[in-house]
């Protein structure tokens, strides 16, 4: 409470009435035009009120009459970014993949519609680095299973693999040696062995000279006589140190014995060709292309 | 004495009050004040030809400095002083200043603060008086006033009067004019941000953009309103650096001296000096309280009051008392710049001491400000023309690839400040058996060409390869090195190569 109103002598205005430690402060007037640029600010801002979405009511709230939504703006923005990204994507749609990547712009517009096309829709599987796991494929590195070309990646990413809701999907089919009695488990070992040294990895000679024969009766068809894999079959190569499954013994046992059938969906379905290509583009881009 | 022609009123004496004069404050706690309208007079004499000198001087600069042109060769802008925020540069005749090189405008900063703080040890608020914006446009305002509608005695009748044909006449020319140079003022504001010829006639035909008309709008709206509406309310109620500077005055600072030791007793002319005086009535002093100080003073104040807020330090009661004493044959300066040190010796009479204006505050405040100049000198002449970083791609961290070899991707980021393109050699050091491979390459290479083109940062990405040894590797630092292929000069920069080692 203000206790004692004194005169300054210097100045002559009023002090406020108040003291701290014998500390007093002037109660100097404020000009009055300070006054009314005050006044103003609180008609402008019941101006504002007006215009504006500002009160909540029970339900919802004062929409003002100018029937600005942040929302909408939202919406405004997209639609024009959507408009601007439409040039593009309708020459992505017409144009082949090769021609797209001829054109740098073009291309970089593709991969980056690529890159988060891919953190929606492959980056569940494949990671989001593409490094993905075990049964998923690495797309950075260069080793493929059913091609690294830009028509290969197309096929793969539209029609999918083992998808039977796509009549063109990739299907390959290893037969499970063991479940399906064509080896017994010494062969199995036997023909791992061998596996392993197409790899130059640390093997049993004696077994592995074993399992040479049986893998040319019963894998090379397909992996190829010294395991160098077939991208028509999508058949792994196996003379490499890429490993979808893992390449430890205990491993490429278990694969020969049951066998591996990993599932990839078709996109053209879902996706459309435009997004497609730009997932193309982007997973060739990733370092590992053909 | 001689009659001079440009006193109307009897005896020099002028009628005006102060506005910060005790007896002429608002009685009563009220919360607000009415605003005393004040109506400076002219006034002639040293300091107010310095101001006029400094006013024109500082007008000049503002007004052509964005006309000055400097060629920087085809593809850089050939204004002397540029500030370019879509290519974000600035542009300072031959220096080029980088956004990541912001630290010199801190600099300057700095060095403009210290400046401030040494001139306000020194000389008091003489930036306020002299060179501070709002008293430049405020003086230039009042030369418009005084010009249209007259001096002094002229404006207080004109502002009495009722509403005629002639007073609305007069009201509406000074505003114009006012609004003019507002708008003057405004628009050579933007021209510092754009190339002056080109965006002078954009402006002009309506093709400029939008924010280019919202910033003369608002420069002129202000200079408009501080300038002639406002003017002394500004720097009594707004601004800070009243207070700052008036809180670094010691005493040792030149500010406005009314010598009270000599000027008091007043004896008022019309009271006049010739009737006897009183018994035991002191010596008349010097002032004959004609209050032509108080008139002149743009602020409206009695600097014989002593030192105070309001006083902007400007000095034209100074000459307004000076021209006064010469008219009744006195000794000039009885108001002058000087010291409460020497003020107060030469009132008890004591012997009086050389100003200190070289003291240990001031040589600190000129040690510092060198110090700061010195050091971006400096820094400004040994920069660096180009510079690298590597950036590590996060993920994947590192990627196996068929032959077992480990692969990591990097973003590289050259910047070259010169105006020509470089051509470089980049090679990888430290990290044993590898290669760089560029986008699209089929094969490593040991040495990969670069070009950079001129004043622009490059950005790019590759793969770094490392043999046998990268699946040995967990975290290996090595060097990135850049060779110009030209002059040879090398730059490198370090990264870090990732692999499954654990």
């Amino acid at each position: 409470m203000a206790t004692k109103i004194e005169r300054d002598e210097v100045s002559g205005v009023d002090t406020t009435g108040h003291v701290w430690d014998g500390i007093k402060e002037l109660n100097t007037p404020l000009p009055r035009w300070w006054v009314w640029i005050f006044y103003a600010t609180i008609i402008w801002s019941v101006g504002y009120w007006i215009a504006y979405p500002a009160w909540p009511t029970l339900t919802g709230y004062t929409k003002g009459l100018l029937g600005y939504s942040s929302r909408a703006e939202l919406e405004t923005n997209m639609t024009a970014a959507r408009a601007a990204q439409a040039a593009n994507l309708d020459k992505i749609e017409a144009m082949s993949l090769v021609e797209i990547k001829a054109d740098a712009n073009l291309l970089q517009f593709a991969v980056a519609g690529g890159k988060s096309a891919f953190a929606v829709n492959c980056s569940q599987c494949h990671g989001s680095g593409a490094s993905g796991a075990v049964a998923y494929p690495n797309l950075n590195d260069d080793d493929w299973l059913w091609g690294g070309t830009l028509d290969a990646l197309q096929t793969s990413i539209s029609h999918g693999i083992r998808d039977m809701r796509d009549d063109d999907t990739r299907i390959s089919d290893m037969p499970a040696f063991l479940s399906d009695e064509l080896l017994d488990k010494t062969q199995v070992a036997q023909v791992a062995e061998f596996v392993l040294s197409l790899s130059g990895s640390e093997h049993d000679a004696a077994a592995a000279k074993e399992g040479a024969m049986l893998f040319e009766e019963n894998c090379a068809a397909c992996h190829g006589e010294t395991g160098q894999g077939d991208q028509e079959q999508g058949a792994p190569k196996l003379s490499n140190q890429i490993w979808l499954y893992g390449g430890d013994r205990a491993t490429i046992v278990e694969t020969i014995s049951y066998s591996r059938k990993g599932m990839m969906p078709a996109w053209n379905g879902i996706l459309d060709e435009a997004t497609i290509k730009q997932l193309t583009l982007y997973v060739h881009s990733l370092g590992g292309g053909e | 004495m001689a009659m001079v022609q440009q006193l109307p009123d009897d005896n020099h004496f002028v009628d005006v009050k102060p506005v910060n004069k005790k007896e002429n404050r608002q009685q009563g706690s009220a919360l607000y004040a009415k605003r005393v309208k004040i109506h400076p007079r002219r006034v002639k004499g040293l300091f107010r030809q310095l101001k006029w000198y400094i006013m024109a001087g500082s007008l000049t600069v503002y007004y052509l400095a964005p006309w000055i042109r400097w060629d920087r060769g085809p593809d850089a802008p050939n204004q002397a002083i540029l500030i370019d925020f879509p290519a974000r540069r600035f542009y300072f005749f031959f220096i080029e200043i980088w956004p990541h090189e912001l630290y010199y405008i801190a600099g300057l900063l700095i060095m403009a603060g210290i400046g401030l703080f040494l001139t306000a040890s020194i000389v008091g608020r003489a930036w306020c008086g002299y060179f501070c914006p709002q008293t430049v446009w405020v003086d230039l305002f009042l030369v418009v006033e005084r010009w249209v509608e007259g001096d002094r005695n002229k404006r207080i009748r004109l502002d009495r009067a009722p509403w005629s044909l002639e007073k609305m006449f007069k009201r509406a020319a000074k505003h114009s004019i006012w609004l003019l140079i507002a708008l003057l003022t405004g628009g050579a504001w933007v021209f510092y941000f754009a190339d002056a010829p080109k965006f002078a006639v954009e402006l002009v035909t309506l093709h400029a953009p939008f924010v280019a008309y919202a910033t003369v709008g608002v420069m002129t709206l202000t200079t408009y309103v501080f300038g002639g509406l406002m003017r002394e309310q500004v720097c009594t109620y707004m601004c800070p650096w009243p207070r700052v500077q008036g809180a670094m005055v010691d005493e040792d600072t030149m500010t406005i001296t009314y010598r009270g030791w000599r000027g008091e007793p007043r004896a008022p002319i019309r009271t006049k000096r010739s009737a006897p005086l009183p018994e035991g009535a002191p010596e008349p002093g010097d002032c004959i309280d004609c209050n032509h100080c108080v008139v002149v003073c743009p602020m409206g104040i009695d600097i014989r009051d002593g030192q105070q807020l309001e006083c902007i330090s400007c000095g034209l009661c100074i000459d307004a008392c000076n021209t006064m004493m010469a008219k009744v044959g006195r000794p000039a300066n009885l108001i002058a710049y000087d010291t409460y040190r020497r003020d107060k010796l030469k009132a008890e009479k004591s012997e009086v001491q050389e100003t200190h204006l070289i003291r240990p505050r001031t040589l600190v405040y000129i040690g510092l400000w060198c110090l700061v100049g010195i050091a971006m000198l400096f820094a400004l002449a040994t920069r660096s023309t180009i510079e690298a970083n590597a950036l590590r791609d996060r993920n994947p961290l590192y990627v196996q690839l068929s032959d077992g070899s480990i692969r990591n991707g990097f973003t590289l980021k050259v910047r070259n400040m010169l105006p020509r393109e470089r051509e470089m050699i980049l090679s990888v050091r430290g990290l044993g058996n590898s290669g760089i491979l560029m986008p699209d390459a089929k094969e490593t290479d040991i040495v990969v060409p670069i070009t950079i083109k001129a004043d622009s940062v490059l950005s790019q990405h590759f793969f770094v390869v490392a043999g046998e040894v990268g699946a040995k590797i967990s975290a290996k630092e090595f060097t990135f090195r850049l060779m110009d292929s030209g002059d040879g000069k090398i730059i490198e920069t370090d990264a870090i190569f990732r692999g499954p080692a654990k």
